[in-house]
Order: C-alpha cells, then structure tokens, then sequence
C-alpha cells in the first residue's frame, strides 16, 4: 500500500530525513517511536505532502500512484489521513461543516452528488458514537477553545468520518486522559479492517496495549534504525533510546 | 513567492463575472449639471413645486460644498460636469406579471443567477427591479396594499403619497449633511418607499434588485422608510453592474426612520463593477444612509456585505435618539485588485440606556486598501449608554492594506464602550490542514473566509446569505469552473 524508499528531505537547508525506508501493507498497524526532534512529524508532513519541505531524494508509492508527484488535497482524496499533533483552528467554521466541506469535495470528485443532508446526519451521529464525543463540539467552531484532549479526540472523529485507506497519528494519545485514550484505541480498533492501515507515531508504549501493532520501528537521526515487533517498545519503554543511539554512533 | 501567496494570488484574482450590458432604451438627460438640469429632472417626473424647490435649494447648497477628501481612499475626482444626471428605461408600463417584463431584463436577471421562476415562487419576497433610475418592474403591491404597507418607487410616492414623502425626506439626512448628500437631494433619480403602518409586521422581506445600467449615467438613488409604531420591516438591497471602463459616480441616500418600538432591518449586498486587474474602470460608490431610531425601544439593523465598487465611501450611521432604542451595524468589505473601501459606521447615541452593537469584517486582496471608519459617540444625555465593537481585518497576501479608525466621544460618564479589534492572515497552516481532508486551495480559502465572515452572514435572511457567500467567492475566486 505504502512503499517509502530512501527517502530524503529537507527543511531551511537542514537535512531532516536522511534515507528512510518503510513499507505498510493493508491490514497492517505500525508504530513509530523515537526521540523528540528526530523527524517523525516530518515524516507524516512528507507524506501528506506539506511544501515546505526540499524532497531530495527517494520516492514514496501509494497503491501504485507516485504520491511525490501529488497535491497533499489530491493526497488527501485518495485516502490519506493525518491526525494533526497539533489540530490547527479554524475560527468560524464548524466541524460539522468542515466535514460536510470535505466529504462534498471527495465526492464532487468522484462526479458525485453532494450527500444527502439526513444520510451525512445519520454518519455523524453513528461516528460520534463511536469516539463518545458530545453534539456540542459539531456546532463549535474547529478546535477553537477544544482542550488539548478534546482537539485529538475531533481528530479521531473526523477520521472515523472520512474512513481513510491510510491513518497516520501523530502523538494522538499525547494529552488524552485514560478515559479518552481507551475511547480513542477503541474507535482505531473498530475502524480497522484488513485493507486499510495505520501508522502510530508515539512515545509511550501504554497505547500500544489498547492498539497492538504489528510492527514497532525506532526512528533515530532521521532514518529508521530498528525495528521488531510490540516488544521493542516494552523494551524502548525500560531502556530508554541510549542504547540505539550507542548502536548509532558505533 | 511561497506557496500560499501564490495560492492567495491565485485565489484573489477573479475577473468580474456579472460584465454585461443590457440594451433597453435610454431616454437621456443632456451631459452636465446647472439648473436647468434640476428643473428638466423634475419636470420629467412631473413634480410639485415643493419638490423642485427642495432640489433647487439642495443644489445651491452643493453649489457652495467641496468634495470631501478625508477618507482613506485615493482616485481621480469625478468631473461632475461630464456625468448625465437623468436616465430613465423607456419602459414605462406597469407590469401584472414577470411575462410582460421585457426579455432583455429577463436575461440580465438570468445572468445574474436569479433564477426568474424561483423568484415567482419566492412567495414572501416582493420584487421592485430598479432598471437605472427608474422603477420598471413591482410586485406583490397588492398584497402589501392589503395590510396598509406602502413600497413603491419613491418617484410614484411622491404622486400618490405626497403628504408622506414631504413630512420626511430629508429629515434623517438633509442635503447639507455632506457633499454626495446635497448632489443627491438636487438630482436624485428614483429608489423605494416604504411605509410600514402602526403595528404591521411586514408579511414579507422587501426587496430591490438595484442595477446601474446607461452608459456613463450618475446613479442618484434615493430610499425612504418609514416604520410606524410597533411594526417591523426587513428590507435587501441588493446590485450588480455592467463591465466598463468609464468611473461611474453613484451617491445613494437612504434615510430609515423607526418610531416607538418599531423595527427596520436594512440587508444590502453590493457587487458593483470594482474596475478591473489593474485597476481600471468601476464604480464610485459615494452613499449616505442613515438610520433615526426615533422612538422609544425602536430598532435599526444595516447589514452590508460589500464587495464590488472601485472606492467606496460608506458609513451607514443611527441615531439613537429614543430611550431605549438600538442601533447594530454588521458589515462585511472585501477589496481586492486596486479596489479601495472606507466604509463603517456612526452610532450617535442621545437617548437613556440605548445601546449599539458594532461588528465589522474587512478582507483585503491584492493592491486593495479597505479601512474601517468609525464614530460611537455618547451625548451627555444618554445615561447608561452602551456600545461594543468589533472590528476584525484579515489579510490575503503582502500588498494589501486593512486600516482601522475608531474613534470615540463620550461626554456621559455612565458610558460603557468596549472595542476588540484583531489582523489575521491565512496561514500556511490552516490552509495545509484543509488540504489534508481533501480540500483544494480555492475550497480551503473560501471556507476560512466564509468562518470568518460568519458573524456578520448569520444576520442576512436566508435566502441572501447564501447570495452573500457566493458573491464573495466570486469576488475571491481565480480560476473555478
Ligand atoms: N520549519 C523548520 N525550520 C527548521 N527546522 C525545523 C522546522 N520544522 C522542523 N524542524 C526541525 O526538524 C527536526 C524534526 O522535527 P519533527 O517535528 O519531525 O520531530 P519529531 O520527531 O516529530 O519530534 P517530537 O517527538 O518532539 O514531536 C527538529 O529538529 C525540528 O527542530
Ligand atoms: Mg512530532
């Protein structure tokens, strides 16, 4: 599904990903770990096409498409998803909206008509269900005022809405309390199926208990130096990265 | 050029979309302003001798006034001797139904997207189509009639309800007010009348297609309602103009007046020729309206969003003169291209507890300059005053200007004023993050503006809220479709 090789970019002439590999297929649940700074936002943001990074070298293939040739909204269309770090605000604009917006533009693509407004009301009330998240958050303007857990919960909503091929999440369960972060495992739980996939970057191993990965990578200096299966990040999780970065520099 | 100026770029330079000339029979007046020109205006409306000596007085006073220059805008005076002063369709009969209206004017509303079968079954909105200065086209007239409501051109008024028509106008703004005011109060064309009788709530919103048509005509419309005691009246105003090189001058007056406990609700939508990429061409757009909250608990509500006209001068002001009373003004300006806006308004409060709300959303594009202008001013008799305004600017790219004016005369301690005002610009960010759920550039702008712009969108009627949304794409938009 997702095929990343040798992947080189740059930020204000910084080199941030410096040759990194990665395969996912469908089905598949990987995780990435790794110290702060060492790009794994970067890697979302490359992926999901933000310009404003220097794509040097290498290439990444999307069921079959050339994604680096792709606007991040053309990106977005063919089923990629990023849930933010950081959920930007959109004063005005509510998430009922947003989503109405983004769901009419997917199809308007497909030569579609705009949905129905009852059948686009029976999605949201079966999606809100699904990451228990209150009526009232649909009527507020996007993210304005949401706390930190309430931004990352939308998040995971309007993914449920928008039934990507491709999710990737981005320190979603940082700022959720254990309530929400069950809430949140329980709804990437019931929207898995064998031919979508998912990519969790996070630090703490506590969310790969309610979401278990197939994969577990290291991200380390902009490239991916390791990787194993759920026990590495128990491991990760005793040891800390100093024995990788050892490992490195030898 | 990073990414989002270009994208900006791309998104704010929209050529006019509603560039069309209808040919429908001018009848002229000769170029130039003296005298006679007010005389032969009047008599080809056939009007009392009050009426002409109003406009002969006004004229003598415009005579003796200069062109005001301290608003924030920069243009080439117009040569008011090179401007005809009196255009009128030859289309004179009245007609029963849209299918006598000439097929020419059919078209030009076609063009402009309102559907004329739609309108037909817009039960509840009356329909009084201003072609140039003269009233072609009124409907539902005879269902106002049934309830006592008067809407008619103010030419027809002026014969039928004369007693009306002298006992106010003028009265909210005299022709000496300002320079655009006494050319308008010599020369006016034509625009509405209401009158709204004591305890009528008007079955229907009011509304009238204004539509600047002669080549090379002034537009001198004129607009007077008045809403007796607890009655209540929405009225939209709402225009388009034909593509064309020539500034063209237009000096609208609307005068409001709302007597005890009555309501007036004014929704303008102006989509006037802003003059092209360059700057080129587009109307002048000069107007005076003024709302009187003349009675107790009386209300006065302007809407406006503003996006055509090359300079715009515009200050839809209220007087709150009865206790209690209320003024709200909710504006949205955008300017785009070499487009130049000073537009706000005056809330002038001399009654005990009256309150004001001001809401202002300036969005500028391209070369533009939009300034907002604004005076609360708290008499010494208006104890327990009340305003609050907002005044939020966005800006679209780096060489637009968005400037804010406010200024403030309290002379009543019990005064309560509260101002917020904010910049913003699209960033990089929000627009990335719509991208990311699947929304291309032209989308994602249109839908953080739209948010922007929601506070003042909610206050329009339905049916012009959607318009309003659709005008300011247009006027955004580069390449959709
Ligand atoms: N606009 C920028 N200009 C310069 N450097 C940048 C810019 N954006 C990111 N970087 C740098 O790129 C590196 C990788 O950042 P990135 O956000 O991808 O890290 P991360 O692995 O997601 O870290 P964290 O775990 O803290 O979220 C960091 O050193 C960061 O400072
Ligand atoms: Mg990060």
């Amino acid at each position: 599904m997702l095929k990343i090789e040798n992947l080189k970019a740059s930020i204000d002439n910084k080199e941030i990903l410096k040759g990194l590999n990665l395969e996912v297929k469908p089905g598949e649940i990987h995780a990435i770990m790794g110290p702060n700074g060492t790009g794994k936002s970067t890697l979302a943001n490359v992926i999901t096409g933000r310009d404003v990074y220097e794509i040097s070298d290498g290439s990444i293939q999307f069921t079959n498409e050339d994604l680096l040739e792709l606007d991040p909204d053309e990106r977005a269309r063919l089923g990629i998803f990023l849930a933010f770090q950081y959920p930007v605000e959109i004063p005005g604009v509510t998430t009922t909206n947003f989503m109405k917006a983004a769901i009419n533009e997917r199809r308007r693509h497909q030569d579609k008509e705009p949905m129905k407004a009852s059948e686009f009301l029976k999605m949201m009330k079966e999606k809100m269900k699904l990451v228990d998240i209150d009526q009232k958050f649909m009527s507020r303007s996007l993210n304005e005022g949401f706390s930190g857990g309430e931004k990352k919960r939308n998040e995971i909503f309007q993914m449920a809405m928008l039934e990507p091929k491709l999710a990737i999440l981005d320190e979603t369960d940082s700022g959720l309390d254990i309530d929400a972060l069950k809430i949140v495992s329980n709804g990437v739980n019931q929207l898995r199926n064998k031919d979508n996939a998912f990519i969790i970057i996070t630090h703490y191993q506590r969310l790969l208990d309610y979401i278990v990965p197939d994969f577990v990578h290291v991200m380390y200096d902009g490239r991916i130096v390791k990787s194993g299966d759920k026990e590495l990040a128990k491991e990760l999780e005793a040891k800390g990265y100093d024995w990788i970065k050892e490992e490195q520099a030898v | 050029m990073s990414k989002d100026d270009i994208i900006l770029e791309e998104a704010t330079s929209g050529e006019y979309k509603y560039g069309f000339t209808t040919n429908i029979e001018q009848d002229i007046a000769e170029i130039g302003l003296n005298e006679d020109v007010v005389r032969f205006i009047s008599a080809k409306k056939n009007e009392p001798q009050w009426l002409l000596d109003y406009r002969l007085k006004a004229f003598a006073i415009w005579q003796k006034m200069d062109e005001p220059n301290w608003a924030h805008v920069k243009y080439s005076k117009p040569d008011f001797q090179r401007i005809s002063y009196y255009a009128s369709s030859k289309e004179k009969k009245k007609l029963n139904s849209l299918d006598e209206a000439d097929p020419e004017l059919l078209r030009t509303y076609e063009k402009l997207g309102i559907p004329i079968e739609e309108q037909k079954m817009l039960a509840g909105v009356a329909v009084d189509f201003v072609m140039d200065s003269e009233s072609v086209f009124t409907s539902f007239k005879k269902q106002l009639a049934e309830v006592g409501i008067i809407f008619m051109s103010i030419s027809e008024a002026v014969q039928e309800h004369p007693e009306l028509v002298k006992k106010f106008m003028g009265t909210v703004i005299p022709p000496r007010d300002n320079f655009y005011a006494a050319l308008n109060s010599a020369v006016f064309s034509d625009g509405s009348f209401v009158y709204i009788p004591k305890g009528v709530r008007c079955p229907m919103e009011l509304s009238t297609y204004f539509r600047i048509n002669a080549e090379n005509t002034g537009q001198f419309e004129r607009t007077l309602i008045i809403a007796e005691e607890d009655s209540y009246v929405s009225y939209l105003e709402g225009c388009t103009a034909p593509q064309r090189d020539e500034n063209q001058l237009h000096a609208a007056i609307v005068e409001l007046i709302a007597m005890d406990r009555a309501e007036i609700k004014y929704s303008t939508v102006q989509n006037w020729y802003p003059g092209d990429k360059n700057g080129k061409g587009g109307i002048f757009n000069f107007v005076t309206k003024r709302g009187l909250c003349q009675g107790v608990s009386s209300k006065i509500s302007w809407t406006q969003v503003e996006t055509g006209s090359a300079v715009t001068w515009k200050y839809p002001s209220c007087i709150l003169k009865g206790d209690h009373s209320i003024g709200e003004f909710y504006s949205v300006a955008v300017t785009n291209n070499y487009q130049q806006a000073d537009t706000g308004t005056k809330m002038i409060h001399i009654g005990k507890n009256t309150r004001s709300r001001i809401v202002s959303k300036g969005i500028s594009a391209g070369h533009s300059e939009n300034s907002y202008r604004g005076l609360v001013q708290i008499n010494k008799t208006a104890e327990n005053a009340y305003n609050f305004s907002q005044c939020d600017s966005m800006l679209m790219g780096e060489t637009c200007g968005a400037h804010t004016f406010p200024y403030l005369e309290i002379k009543n301690k019990t005064a309560k004023v509260e101002h917020e005002a904010t910049t913003s610009k699209i960033g990089e960010d929000q627009l990335f993050y719509c991208n990311q759920r699947g929304l291309g550039d032209e989308e994602a702008v249109h839908l953080i503006v739209n948010g922007f712009c929601k506070e003042v969108f909610k206050e329009l009627p339905m049916e012009f809220a959607v318009e309003a949304q659709k005008l300011l794409e247009i006027s955004l938009e580069g390449s959709v479709g």
